[in-house]
């Protein structure tokens, strides 16, 4: 038998709120099943259970608020007797779960039921909504469920939140979710006054200036930069692409991902977490990407293995986390696993270097600028190339400026022989 | 074909950008720099457009798809073809 905890989803994350379960008491779960969306300041996350077993009794209620690590649900061995410790058979008396409409079985497929315009009963899918229109809506104190959506396949935007909240003055403008703040165990930004579009990136920016003075205070960070050539790594991909179907092109962060991940296997004290005092190297390359979600804030999905998967399938993995990022349906695994992370500014834009805040537990940031045409010397000529800068944020508790040279090298020349990527 | 062609390129923009209100873009308006599309944005709109219309816009025409009005045409141009 086992608690199922509020995960942490991401360093900077103290609390999240329950959105909606996925299952209920009675139901059988197994590794890897999503069994609950929750809220983080960023984004609404699919989180993943990691036992097999019974769901024996939901512990939070839909809606609430917790801080990381509260017990939401008990998992059950599976044993079909009953629980050998537990406490009397849960199921619908626990005061605390939801009991009444047992949420039918999990929808198959990711694709929500379109939410009505009906107050009743919790939709048994999942509301398509854009993460704008969730904290337009949490603001507003409007009810998701009561609002229609106009945009792709049913989605709730921020353009239906607004009118539903004009449209029900009876709402007063400021809901009792955020009214209440001040009883939740959560130190989270007061509300702004009703609806002020600060509010949100208000809580955002709170929340992001708490995790990196922490990692700050904690992780005694050095930088390196690098500038590497991309000329011939660029025109690569283009002649690559040229024969990929359109769906599978690459784009260079793809070759980032992997150049990385194969880094570690040079400078392997760049890739894991440090823990109670001492670092505990990972086995494989899980990395993470940052990706700027629409609205603000920044969201560092993982690509998992990204070490062992040719530089097709981390392409494709990439893809799907960035749509799944901005689009506010990450699961859980993406998220809690990187054990090193990308900061990559993209193609256009003109900033050379991005000197990184390493995500704790993890030791290692490595950041790219965007590609700029800059002039560069080889062979004692100088000429212009389409050139990157590399850098690096470690951790000097587990690795110091010589090795982070090395492991900088080690890119680079990764970088510069795309076809063993 | 352009009755077609616009709406269902307006989907997949709307699907990248549910929060952009295509009525209002600028004409003319560089598409990237209009709606903040990175890369990965652009990409999966030439997927997306390419799901739509069958049309595969290849990496050396993306500057000719750059805004709304010239996509169009590109696509009019390379539909059916």
């Amino acid at each position: 038998m086992a608690d199922f905890l509020m995960p942490s989803l991401g360093a900077d994350m103290e609390a999240g709120r329950l959105v909606e379960w996925r299952v209920k008491p009675g139901d059988r779960v197994e590794r890897g099943d999503i069994i609950a969306v929750i809220e983080t300041d960023k984004a609404a996350i699919d989180v993943e259970v990691w036992e097999t077993g019974t769901v024996e009794a939901l512990l939070v209620e839909e809606g609430t608020r917790v801080p990381v690590g509260t017990p939401l649900a008990r998992i059950g061995s599976g044993a079909a007797t009953g629980p050998v410790a537990a406490p009397p058979e849960p199921q619908a008396e626990t005061p605390s779960a939801p009991g009444p409409p047992p949420l039918e079985a999990v929808p198959a497929s990711e694709r929500p039921s379109l939410p009505t315009s009906a107050p009743a009963p919790p939709p048994t899918g999942r509301l398509r909504v854009t993460p704008l229109a969730r904290v337009r809506a949490e603001e507003l104190g409007i009810d998701l469920a009561r609002v229609r959506g106009t945009g792709v396949e049913g989605a709730i935007t921020q353009a239906d939140v607004e009118r539903a909240a004009s449209s029900a003055p009876a709402e007063p403008p400021v809901g009792e979710e955020p009214a209440r703040t001040l009883t939740r165990p959560e130190p989270a930004a007061p509300p702004s006054p009703a609806g002020a579009p600060e509010a949100r990136s208000t809580a955002l920016r709170r929340a992001i200036a708490a995790a990196m003075s922490r990692s700050n205070r904690d992780i005694p960070h050095y930088y390196l930069s690098m500038a590497v050539d991309l000329s011939s790594t660029l025109s690569w991909i283009e002649r690559t692409n040229q024969q990929r179907p359109v769906a599978e092109r690459l784009l260079p962060a793809a070759l980032f991902v992997r150049a990385v991940a194969l880094a570690t296997r040079e400078v392997p004290e760049m890739n894991g977490h440090y823990l109670d005092g001492e670092f505990r190297q990972a086995e494989a390359a899980h990395v993470g990407f940052a990706v700027a979600v629409p609205g603000g804030g920044l969201i560092a999905p993982a690509i998992l293995e990204a070490d062992r998967k040719s530089l097709g399938d981390v392409m494709a993995d990439l893809r799907g986390l960035v749509s799944r990022a901005r689009a506010g349906t990450l699961r859980s695994s993406e998220l809690s696993d990187p054990t090193i992370t990308i900061s990559s500014l993209g193609e256009r834009g003109g900033v050379d270097a991005v000197f990184g805040i390493i995500n704790p537990p993890q030791v290692a940031l490595v950041g790219f600028g965007n590609i700029v045409d800059r002039p560069w010397a080889e062979g004692g000529l100088v000429g212009a190339r389409r050139q990157v800068t590399l850098s690096l944020s470690g951790d000097h508790r587990v690795s110091d400026g010589h090795r982070g040279s090395l492991f900088l090298a080690a890119i680079d020349r990764l970088l510069r022989n795309p076809e063993q990527l | 074909m352009s009755d077609a062609i616009r709406p269902a390129v307006e989907r997949v923009l709307h699907e990248l950008r549910p929060e952009a209100d295509l009525e209002t873009l600028p004409a003319g308006a560089d598409l990237r720099e209009e709606l903040d599309l990175d890369s990965m944005d652009f990409l999966n709109f030439v997927i997306g457009v390419h799901e739509a219309t069958g049309v595969d816009i290849p990496e050396a025409d993306y500057a000719r798809v750059s805004t709304l009005e010239t996509c169009l045409e590109y696509l009019e141009q390379h539909a059916g073809a």
